[in-house]
């Protein structure tokens, strides 16, 4: 296995915990706050030192260097592979802007330390490949938002009763996979309760009223912060993606696509704004998961690219949302508040990110959408049918709601509203991302496409019975993977 | 220098310039810089005559030489080797996609000067031509189309633009509810459209006109595809063209989008927004040819439009609406003149249309102005003012007057067939949701059921 030039993985996961010890003993919120800050942005410069490092090594997948944790576990616990580079540094970017436009106003009910706590976590899930220390974070994760729950005396039991459910499937599933367990003899019951404990994580219907449920109860921030990373999306990925046949992957997929038709439909009835951003992230999580689902490098690199810009702008869309939120309180959609005068920077930037993830042209989710599009006509031509009309919906959605928070009246305002510093740095990023992604494509779809292909050739290799449907052959590139492993079983 | 690389460099100034436009005005807007209106101003004269004189340019070129088809390439946007995918930027011109490139510059700068002194001093003034640098982005975009993805990339951005700017004045909701509604008629249309790239994609391999219309400059080109498959991609076409032209069933938001400002209702609606889906039409004609059955299905939707539109404007009371009537009366005609394969009185009869409907627009807020001048200089009254006398009235006159005063009952009828059943059936699932989670809660969930309408407090001070 490859070796990183620097033990950027073991920084990222280590720095914000060592962070959060550092900001639960500060008194003072605002210097809590600093410090969050410093920390997470530190943590940036490390996930995206790690990418860039990865991207040089030009390999499958690579570990730390002068691993610290190899002399405890004598393995390598941290791996970064194709498909996690890139999600390393957009979770440490979710942290970073999210504690960034965390007004003063908030910082009395929105945990800085658990944050960072939140974000080692996140972090050390996507640099682990063992299946068991997958499960182990994805439980802890759960944790955080848990207790701002009972923090904020607000009733857990929907929580914890679909986390617990969550937790137990995951469990007992990877307990009952077999260690010969692969695409081609797959262990059909053990899957079943794999892939029926991701996506619960994931939010499918009828399993998403959790999701919610959080957006109702937890502040925006956390509530954000636990979602947006789709981790369920990376346990479907990591725990059900190698040992699932096609045919299962794509009937699964069937299943996520109802979601997003269903959270798309949903979104056009909601009254309340945090209900509306949880239903039109659903929908594009769910269409990332049909996808994933898909199997073909076209449907995966499609899936992986809007992976990405979903992330990116939905995050810059729900941060534009608890930016106005911060001023005004919780947003109803049946009446309009006449926000634009007051805040017209945000009410550019909340319908950019908006269409941004609808994959507006122009913008970074565009090219994705289309990939996603057509790699699932390629499978089944009415899933991508379903697709557009899932698209169309949360279109019609996003402009719906823009028009409610910032037009339809005119509002005034005894204070002033304007954009913040911090938050105005950290959308114009986001706004960046947006726009170049949007206009110079090709290098992170090739990068996404070769992520795909690398994991489909990962599955063909697991699998050497099966030819695999949709599984194109790259010699270079198998060469490559059964150089990584040789190296490994040396090593080891 | 060859004849090659001026066409080629005229091509990039035309799509360029509005393009350049654009992020001359969106880019300060984001930094948080305010341009003066006189700068603004200037910028959208340079850009629109520096895209006009380009176009023109061609035209010469192309008259001089007698090539009747200049492909702009300007590679591979995005490219997946691999799997043969790939996002081709290339732009055509021809003898239908030069004077429509033309007419959008012209048409374009005329309203934008027009909009310099009607908008002086208006809060929404950077807003309106910021949105109007995207319409004319979108508008050059789809006309000089060479890919159906590049086709739609424009066709979208026309799309936004135009809701965006019926929604102009936006601190009202009567406005807003109309953006809305136009949007989301907008996204039928897309979703249509993208439907059609998708099948055009797997039919043909690529998303290039070439492929679907055969080599042929227009209107000669030859569809390559069979009859049934140039029916099922020229229907979805002609959803998303009759959706963006605002004919029957779709034709509730046309006097919708008179709210907007003037410049833009003439501008758009009147004059180019309107057009866009029959030039979809004329762009994909070979199709037509191809299939019969397409073909007749075209003629009715156009004959269908057009008496529809000459019925409500004639019971319109406001010159606006009346005129946005009268332009989809126009629109069904070229769409039947379409299905005939009268291609190049088409194009004329929309070039002609256009700059007319134009003019009516502008003049529409000063009519009684220019009619009271009318009179002066002729120093009598122009018309009687004596009222009618008294007529006797069938019942299936007065059945086709109140049709025609309420639109046809269209929006009524997409209302409760569509909206309303679709609202229902998800409100339906939002309140078993409630029941479960309440269940699950073992109480009331959601605290959101509380949340009062914005009452002016910070929740925290509050």
């Amino acid at each position: 296995m490859s070796e990183l030039h620097f033990p950027w993985l073991e920084l990222s996961v280590l720095l914000p915990l060592i962070g959060a010890i550092w900001v639960s003993r500060l008194k003072n919120r605002d210097h809590a706050r600093t410090v969050s800050t410093v920390v997470c942005g530190v943590t940036l410069v490390c996930a995206v030192g790690e990418w860039l490092d990865f991207a040089m090594l030009g390999s499958f997948e690579a570990h730390d260097r002068g691993d610290l944790l190899l002399s405890f576990f004598r393995r390598n616990v941290f791996v970064v592979d194709e498909l996690s580079a890139a999600l390393f540094p957009l979770g440490a970017l979710l942290y970073l802007a999210t504690v960034m436009t965390t007004l003063r106003t908030k910082s009395n009910r929105f945990s800085f330390h658990w944050t960072l706590v939140s974000e080692s976590i996140l972090l050390a899930t996507l640099a682990s490949r063992d299946p068991w220390l997958i499960i182990m974070l994805l439980a802890v994760a759960t944790i955080p938002p848990w207790l701002e729950l009972r923090q904020r005396q607000q009733s857990t039991r929907i929580y914890s009763v679909h986390m617990a459910l969550f937790i137990t499937l995951l469990v007992l599933g990877q307990a009952l996979v077999g260690s010969t367990a692969n695409a081609a003899n797959p262990p059909v019951f053990a899957g079943c309760l794999l892939t029926a404990g991701a996506l619960l994580r994931s939010g499918v219907c009828p399993l998403h009223c959790w999701m919610a449920d959080l957006f109702e109860k937890a502040t925006f921030g956390t509530a954000l912060l636990f979602v947006t990373p789709m981790t369920g999306a990376y346990a479907v990925m990591r725990l059900v993606f190698p040992i699932a046949p096609s045919w299962a992957l794509q009937s699964i997929g069937i299943l996520s696509l109802a979601t997003a038709v269903y959270a798309a439909g949903m979104t056009l009835v909601q009254r309340d704004s945090r209900r509306f951003f949880c239903y039109l992230f659903l929908s594009h999580s769910s269409l990332v998961l049909v996808g994933l689902e898909m199997a073909t490098p076209i449907g995966l690199a499609g899936a992986l690219c809007v992976w990405l810009s979903v992330g990116i702008s939905l995050l810059g869309f729900g941060l534009a949302l608890r930016c106005v939120e911060a001023r005004t309180g919780r947003l109803t959609l049946d009446n309009f508040h006449g926000l634009y005068e007051h805040t017209p920077f945000l009410a550019a930037m909340f319908l950019l990110t908006g269409l941004a993830s609808i994959g507006f042209p122009g913008t970074v989710g565009f090219i994705g959408t289309e990939l996603l599009v057509e790699g699932a006509v390629e499978v089944y031509p009415l899933v991508g049918f379903a697709v557009v009309a899932a698209a169309a919906m949360n279109g019609v959605a996003v402009v719906k709601a823009y028009f409610h928070v910032f037009t339809g009246t005119r509002h005034s305002s005894t204070v002033k509203m304007d954009c913040r510093p911090a938050e105005r740095i950290t959308i114009l990023v986001v706004v960046v991302l947006i726009i170049g992604g949007g206009l110079v494509p090709q290098p992170g779809v090739q990068s996404r496409y070769h992520a795909a292909r690398a994991l489909l050739e990962h599955r063909h290799i697991v699998e050497p019975e099966t030819s695999g449907e949709g599984v194109m052959s790259n010699p270079a590139s198998s060469i490559n993977l059964t150089n990584t492993i040789t190296n490994e079983s040396n090593h080891d | 220098m060859t004849l090659d690389s001026v066409l080629q460099f005229l091509g990039l100034v035309v799509v360029s310039s509005p393009a350049i436009l654009l992020a001359g005005l969106g880019l300060p807007l984001l930094c948080g810089l305010k341009l003066s209106e006189k700068i603004q101003t200037r910028m959208t004269k340079v850009s629109v005559v520096t895209g006009l004189v380009a176009s023109v340019t061609i035209l010469v070129l192309m008259l001089g030489t007698g090539l009747r088809h200049v492909p702009i390439e300007l590679g591979n946007w995005v490219s997946i080797e691999q799997e043969h995918f790939h996002f081709h930027l290339k732009f055509v011109f021809d003898r239908l996609s030069v004077p429509f490139a033309m007419l959008s510059f012209v048409l374009c700068g005329t309203v934008g000067a027009f909009a310099s002194v009607y908008l002086h001093r208006e809060q929404g003034y950077a807003r309106f031509f910021l949105l109007y640098a995207l319409f004319l982005l979108g508008m050059i975009l789809s006309s000089l189309a060479g890919t159906i993805e590049t086709l739609f990339f424009g066709w979208e951005l026309v799309g936004l633009s135009s809701a965006l700017l019926v929604a102009y004045f936006h601190e009202r909701p009567g406005p807003v509810r109309n953006g809305h509604r136009v949007w989301t008629t907008y996204r039928i249309a897309d979703a249509a459209f993208l439907v059609a790239a998708l099948t055009l994609h797997h039919l043909t391999g690529a998303g290039d006109f070439d492929g679907l219309m055969g080599s042929g400059p227009w209107p000669e080109g030859v569809a390559g595809i069979d009859s049934w498959s140039a029916l099922a991609v020229g229907s979805l076409l002609l959803l998303a063209a009759a959706a963006k032209s605002g004919m029957v069933p779709f034709s509730g938001w046309l006097p919708r989008a008179m709210e907007g400002p003037t410049p833009s209702s003439a501008v758009f609606y009147g004059a180019l927004s309107v057009h866009l889906g029959t030039y979809l039409l004329l762009h994909v004609s070979p199709l037509l040819d191809v299939s019969l059955s397409l073909r007749v299905l075209v003629i009715v939707f156009g004959l269908i439009s057009a008496v529809f539109g000459t019925l409500a404007s004639r019971v319109q009371s406001d010159v606006k609406n009346a005129l946005a009537f009268a332009s989809l009366t126009q629109v069904g005609i070229i769409t039947v003149e379409i299905g005939l394969g009268l291609r190049y009185i088409a194009l004329i009869h929309m070039l002609g249309h256009a700059c007319l409907r134009t003019l009516q627009l502008l003049r529409a807020p000063s009519a009684l102005k220019d009619h009271q001048m009318l009179e002066d200089a002729v120093g009598k009254r122009l018309a009687s003012d004596e009222v009618n006398a008294m007529r006797s009235t069938t019942r299936f006159q007065l059945w086709l007057y109140r049709f025609a005063l309420h639109r046809g009952y269209l929006d009524a009828t997409l209302d409760n067939w569509i909206v309303q059943p679709f609202t229902a059936v998800f409100q339906w699932c939002d309140a078993m949701e409630r029941r479960w989670t309440n269940f699950l809660a073992g109480g009331p969930s959601r605290g959101s059921d509380q949340v009062s309408a914005y009452n002016d407090k910070l929740e925290d001070v509050a």
